[in-house]
């Protein structure tokens, strides 16, 4: 009977590079961090009735000005929020989404192209793309804690990998829809590689892309609760301390506080995706 | 219509596809049929041995049936397809050793495209996507936008150039392909199935609408079909392909007259003929009497010779006039008279050597009378007879 120690060799890696690269894994813990703080600091500062009242104009804007019914949700949603006392932990939770999302597009959107344009890039990442969807998502906590002890940042970070994968794959098949002969008829006129991207491409790739932005929201979303496992606070670490606890209604209370966030996130990112899409479909 | 300095030539052009080409290029060369080559090489060779010349101003027509190369080969004209032997000249100047930088240009510059479904862009209006072209060439959006105006006025969308495209029907849609091909005021358009997409009548309406802004912009041409009636219709010279190699290239009248191979004829063979053939190629040669010598008595004597109760009559230079009868000569010489002109009857139809036959067939079938065929300057050039008529629209008969 052989023996494959894979797992004491995953073990021999990690700690390497924690020793290793030490320096590279405290200036990403410093980026992601400050960058939480921004984001947290521009969420609390104003009073809450103020930033409702940007969340509601922002949903009114993006599903039409005709339309008022997620701006109202949001006005009604929210409020309960803040009623249930969970202002402060939504707001946390929201910074670490948009951070996590924020990073994970700024990643996964480049490689999605690449992988668009390119068949062998493709082979490369779509493995990887299904080794991070179906790890089980309590297992990149560890090694986010060795590189970035507890706190929000390995939290981010594992929901970075944790969510990345729709917003590659939406933005590599939103290149490969684009017609053929749209791009024979960009290339019979003369486009350099970049202006049959930037004129052609993207901007047919655009609902695509924007549906595996809001993927990508929602998956960050979910990993909220996991991530509160290693001190990633906000909701999450109030459903942790419901379940831990046996608190039926402090469970209960920051659950709904993360149906009504997700419900907002997506029907937001829905809006702004169907609006380039009617664009296109006329 | 064609004048001779070449705008595109091409010289022993072949695309193969797939890694042993020069066994299959041998084996190309020694005849062998693709089915057989791709079974020993694993190649498909989709142009084999090209070689033609596209004249300045000139529609040519590549027609054949899907899978015979058209396609490729228009596409190795701007090197859409990489070419795997041959040449392939622009203005005189080779294309294939071109890099990248200087193939795009001469991409911008010289060539436009006209795709079967269009290739548009659909999240941009049809002013924008007209000036596409334009645009890649780094025009400023003010002249932009007076160009691509321009081109709008030409294939007659004035009014939707704000319109999606999406919005737009078939033969719509293939416009703002048109004017965005034109807008960028191309050498030479390439036209890849540009009509086969469309209803058989916008088809019919789109084909004339190309000759006659031919007749005004005189592009230089190349159009590729699968159509043989779009090809007899709009090409002032087709090449007719099959697997691969080009069969024959020739003037419609030459291809329908002349057919090289027995595919050509096979193809050739149920095409209306009438809307192709003119009145030039069926026409005889026929006695005529002339007003400056021949009198009644003479018209007469000619008129028994060829056993005819007729004879057309021209002037001096050969000028038309118009004909006498036998009654009317015989009354004419027994009373003394010594001239035809009285006798001459004008009014009798006549058509011009380009006419086409079916324009020729209802003035026959409206008199017992052969048809006088007249040069541009009024002299004529011969007769069409019902029976030559008849022997040239029969598919079999070849034409006189």
């Amino acid at each position: 009977m052989i023996s494959i120690p894979l797992g004491h060799y995953f073990e021999l890696i990690i700690t390497w590079m924690t020793d290793n690269w030490s320096v590279f894994f405290k200036g990403v813990e410093n980026t992601v961090e400050s960058l939480i703080d921004f984001f947290e600091m521009i969420f609390f500062l104003p009073h809450p009735y103020l930033m409702i009242a940007v969340f509601a104009g922002l949903a009114w804007w993006a599903t039409g000005w005709r339309k008022y019914g997620l701006a109202l949700f949001t006005v009604i949603g929210y409020l309960l929020i803040m009623g249930m006392g969970l202002w402060e932990r939504t707001m946390q939770t929201l910074a670490l989404v948009l951070v996590a999302t924020f990073i994970a597009l700024l990643v996964g959107v480049p490689v999605g192209i690449w992988s668009g344009r390119r068949d062998s890039v493709e082979r490369v990442v779509r493995p990887i793309l299904d080794f991070m969807q179906t790890m089980p998502a309590f297992v990149y906590l560890i090694p986010a804690v060795f590189f970035f002890s507890i706190g929000k940042v390995p939290g981010a970070v594992a929901t970075v990998v944790f969510a990345m994968p729709p917003c590659v794959r939406l933005t590599t098949l939103g290149l490969k829809q684009v017609p053929h002969d749209v791009l024979e008829a960009s290339d019979a006129f003369g486009c350099t590689p970049m202006q049959q991207l930037f004129k052609v491409q993207l901007p047919m790739a655009l609902p695509s892309i924007l549906a595996g932005v809001n993927q990508t929201i929602m998956l960050a979303l979910s990993m909220v609760v996991i991530a509160a496992l290693i001190g990633a606070g906000g909701l999450g670490a109030q459903v942790v301390r419901g379940v831990q606890q046996l608190r039926l209604g402090l469970g209960f209370e920051s659950g709904i506080a993360i149906v009504v966030l997700a419900m907002y996130l997506d029907r937001i990112t829905h809006a702004l995706g169907s609006k380039s899409a009617r664009k296109q479909k006329g | 219509m064609t004048d001779n300095k070449p705008v595109i030539e091409v010289r022993a052009l072949y695309k193969i596809f797939g890694a042993r080409t020069s066994e299959a290029k041998k084996m190309a060369d020694a005849g062998s049929a693709r089915p057989e080559i791709l079974k020993k090489t694993g190649c498909v060779p989709a142009v084999v041995d090209a070689s033609f010349s596209v004249h300045k101003r000139e529609t040519f027509v590549i027609m054949g049936l899907s899978g015979s190369g058209k396609s490729t080969l228009l596409r190795l004209l701007n090197r859409l397809i990489e070419p795997t032997y041959g040449e392939v000249y622009v203005d005189g100047g080779d294309i294939s050793g071109l890099n990248r930088d200087a193939l795009r240009e001469v991409r911008r510059k010289k060539f436009s495209m006209v795709f079967q479904h269009f290739g548009l862009l659909p999240h941009r209006n049809v002013l924008e996507n007209v000036g596409f072209g334009l645009e890649i060439q780094g025009m400023g959006e003010e002249a932009r936008r007076e160009k691509s105006m321009q081109a709008v006025q030409v294939v007659g969308l004035d009014g939707y150039e704000n319109s999606a495209v999406n919005e737009l029907s078939g033969g719509m849609q293939q416009r703002v392909g048109l004017a965005r091909a034109l807008a960028t005021d191309p050498e030479i358009l390439l036209m890849d199935e540009a009509f086969s997409a469309l209803d058989p009548l916008i088809r019919n309406q789109m084909q004339d609408e190309l000759i006659e802004l031919q007749a005004r912009l005189h592009k230089t041409v190349v159009f590729i079909t699968h159509d043989l009636d779009e090809a007899l219709k709009l090409g002032d010279r087709i090449a007719i392909m099959k697997d691969g190699r080009i069969d024959q290239i020739g003037t419609p009248e030459g291809i329908l007259t002349e057919p090289a191979t027995d595919y050509v004829r096979a193809f050739v063979e149920n095409v209306d003929r009438s809307k192709v053939l003119t009145a030039a190629s069926v026409m005889k040669k026929t006695p005529t009497v002339s007003t400056h010598k021949d009198g009644p008595h003479q018209a007469v004597r000619n008129m028994e010779h060829e056993n005819h109760s007729s004879i057309f009559v021209v002037d001096q230079d050969r000028k038309f006039l118009g004909l006498v009868t036998i009654d009317d000569a015989v009354k004419e010489s027994k009373k003394g008279g010594r001239s035809l002109d009285s006798i001459i009857r004008g009014e009798i139809p006549t058509v011009e050597m380009n006419t086409v036959l079916r324009d020729v067939v209802p003035l026959a079938s409206g008199s017992n009378l052969p048809i006088p065929v007249l040069k541009e300057d009024g002299t004529l050039a011969g007769i069409v007879t019902r029976a030559a008529l008849l022997s040239a629209l029969s598919a079999e008969g070849d034409a006189a």
